[in-house]
């Protein structure tokens, strides 16, 4: 290890800086976020083959795995090799891009949906400290406005997808599902002013820290989570609200004339879209890494007290990503205009609503 | 570091304006709106190297992530064939040059007129809840007046866009 | 570069390593996808390249005009938007005015959403929300 320390001490500040947030950076996106979101199409596969009262994926295994004794097959039945398979698939596949398509956005849509999903996951903590690393990407002072920010430049890689695919299904698909990310955006932006008001600090570590002496948001602003919560639906493109592809009306929207990598782009893009805004929704509603007992809620000393940091931000994660994928099998799909209407005409003045309430309790509070 | 980036930014800001309003490549009406994306984005990295961070959030924010957003719609809308816009008429080139013109002199003299003060100090230009307190006390009556600006466009929106009445 | 200016350099990174991996994935996925269908890819048959509309032959152009819904949609949108952009100052120093002046700082949003909310029945009476129209 001295060796480590010494390579390290010789780095000038913004070397080491560049340094760490590059190891974070690699690590969040290929050890977890990446992993993660793979497990999780196999376990969207499982969970909906439960419900459906299926198997799911048990067939798919590396050869000779199943002379292991128990664990092979045991491995086997679980579709543990599922998404490895299927991303080896994904770049064996044919990369055919038809003729009458713009090729330019059609190579640049997939990327496009891909980049803004990995950066939400700049400002989101999900650890306390790792020694004196802090465990963010990037602590923000303007935090959640970069959250938005990005998230709304994830508009562009549908939209263009629809118009390069010069083809009438995806164009519909993707016009539509962008009017649909726009329309939930202001319900999103609205959704989570009262936590900011009541934190008054835009950084999302301050958001944790107050949750950490106050108690979850969930408890005092039920509403807002509620509203965020659909919204988050509404602008991953998930079930009940997934316009752009609706299978039974526009083939499969903009995706219909993607094929390998490119349209794998689009599927990963979506998952780790998920994956960021249940993230967010963690840190905003349920504390982020702390737990209000065993001492959690402080940070991390030791280096055991940070991995079970990261581990309660990872576990409380993936139970809103169960969330999510059990509700895309629970619910059927809403007619676009009951989606829009939703959006605009019942979100709005909720969202005014619920900020003017809490404005007023504030209010009522600070005369006492 | 910084005047690096700075430059860095300011070529790219420069280089993408100029590829949105005269691209030699394309004359694709949604290659010009996606150049006029990547400006911005160029722009709110001036920004953040002005530590203006909130306001480099909602550059991205309202203009990438909206304004442009309108734009493309508005392209799909009126659905520009590449070959349609390529002669220019010679009124639009007058009108043209004449406000460019007037952009650049209003531009040249606020500049000249506003002097080079001293940088304020750092860190303070930036912080959101600093520029909320300035907005809620001496800007009170500007923000004000721009909700009745917003109310005056979502009327005017929504008049233009109507069917007419049968 | 400090402070705050210090935090936006791993933004720069991850979006260089975003960008590179999803550059990098369509250009493996393309090389390695054309190497291993180079035999089938030496004859496309025609059908291959028509748009898909489910078996039926295309007519017509690819894109249609927009309704001009989805032009209400955004610039209504765009106007939203801003008015969210102004409430997250606010939200962030109510707080520290309530305790100097409450009635200004609550009366000052108050009457901004109530500006925008006269707009926002206009639009409701108009049906600019409508899509069954």
């Amino acid at each position: 290890m001295d060796w480590i320390n010494n390579l390290i001490a010789g780095l000038s500040a913004g070397q080491q800086l560049a340094l760490f947030s590059l190891l974070k950076i690699l690590a969040a996106i290929f050890l977890v976020l990446l992993p993660i979101v793979a497990y999780t199409v196999l376990v969207e596969r499982k969970v909906s083959a439960f419900i459906q009262d299926r198997v799911g994926p048990n067939r798919t295994a590396p050869p000779f795995i199943k002379y292991l004794p128990v664990i092979g097959p045991l491995l086997q039945r679980l579709g543990i090799f599922q998404p490895l398979a299927d991303g080896l698939k994904l770049f064996l596949k044919e990369d055919f891009s038809p003729s009458h398509v713009r090729t330019i956005y059609f190579w640049l849509a997939p990327v496009l949906a891909m980049v803004p999903a990995l950066l939400t996951i700049a400002v989101i903590p999900f650890g306390s400290k790792l020694g004196a690393e802090k465990m963010v990407i990037a602590d923000l002072n303007v935090g959640i406005l970069y959250t938005f920010g990005i998230v709304s430049l994830s508009v562009y890689g549908i939209v263009l997808a629809g118009y390069a695919a010069n083809s009438k299904y995806p164009f519909l698909g993707g016009i539509r599902s962008s009017a649909q990310m726009i329309s939930y955006e202001i319900a999103m932006g609205l959704s989570v002013i009262p936590v900011f008001m009541m934190v008054g600090d835009l950084n999302l570590g301050a958001v944790i820290d107050y949750q950490a002496k106050h108690g979850w948001f969930i408890l005092y602003a039920p509403v807002s989570f509620a509203m965020f919560l659909v919204a988050a639906f509404a602008e991953t493109n998930r079930l009940p609200f997934d316009m752009p592809e609706s299978e039974s009306e526009l083939v499969a929207g903009y995706n219909t004339e993607y094929s390998s990598m490119k349209f794998g782009l689009f599927f990963m893009g979506e998952y780790a879209a998920m994956v960021a805004v249940s993230g967010m929704m963690v840190t905003l509603f349920f504390g982020g890494w702390t737990l209000p007992f065993w001492g959690l809620d402080q940070p991390a000393t030791s280096l055991l007290l940070s991995a079970a940091h990261i581990g309660v931000f990872l576990g409380k994660t993936l139970g809103l990503l169960l969330l999510f994928i059990w509700v895309r099998w629970m619910l059927p799909r809403f007619r676009y205009d009951q989606l829009m209407d939703l959006g605009w005409k019942r979100f709005i003045p909720l969202g005014l609503a619920n900020i003017v309430v809490t404005a007023l309790v504030l209010l009522l509070l600070n005369r006492n | 570091m910084e005047t690096t980036l700075f430059y860095i930014f300011a070529a790219l800001t420069l280089l993408f304006g100029f590829l949105c309003v005269a691209n030699p490549f394309s004359r694709n009406p949604v290659t010009s709106a996606m150049f006029l994306v990547l400006t911005m984005i160029s722009i709110s990295g001036l920004f953040i190297l002005l530590q203006a961070f909130f306001l480099a959030a909602v550059q991205i924010l309202v203009y990438a992530g909206a304004v442009m957003v309108l734009f493309l719609f508005v392209i799909m809308l009126l659905d520009l064939k590449e070959a349609e816009h390529t002669h220019v008429r010679k009124v639009a080139l007058v009108t043209g040059l004449v406000s460019v013109m007037g952009l650049g002199v209003m531009l040249v003299l606020s500049i000249a007129g506003s002097g080079i003060v001293e940088a304020p100090a750092k860190r303070a230009i930036g912080d959101t809840k600093l520029l909320g307190q300035l907005l809620f006390s001496k800007y009170l009556l500007p923000f004000e007046i721009v909700s009745v600006l917003l109310l005056v466009a979502m009327i005017g929106v929504i008049l233009l866009s109507r069917k007419e009445a049968k | 570069m400090d402070g705050q200016l210090q935090q936006y350099l791993p933004v720069l990174i991850l979006a260089v390593v975003a960008i590179a991996f999803a550059v990098g994935n369509l250009v493996a996925s393309y090389l390695i996808g054309q190497w291993i269908n180079r035999r089938r890819l030496k004859s496309i048959p025609a059908a291959k390249n028509i748009p898909y509309e489910c078996g039926m032959l295309p007519i017509g152009a690819g894109n249609n005009r927009l309704s001009v819904k989805f032009y209400l949609v955004a610039m209504l949108f765009i106007l939203f938007d801003i008015e969210v952009v102004f409430l997250y100052p606010w939200a962030v120093v109510y707080r520290e005015m309530l305790a100097e002046n409450a009635g200004l700082i609550f009366g000052s949003m108050f009457s901004f959403i109530a500006i925008l909310f006269v707009g926002y029945i206009y639009a409701i009476k108009t049906q600019a929300f409508d899509w069954k129209v």
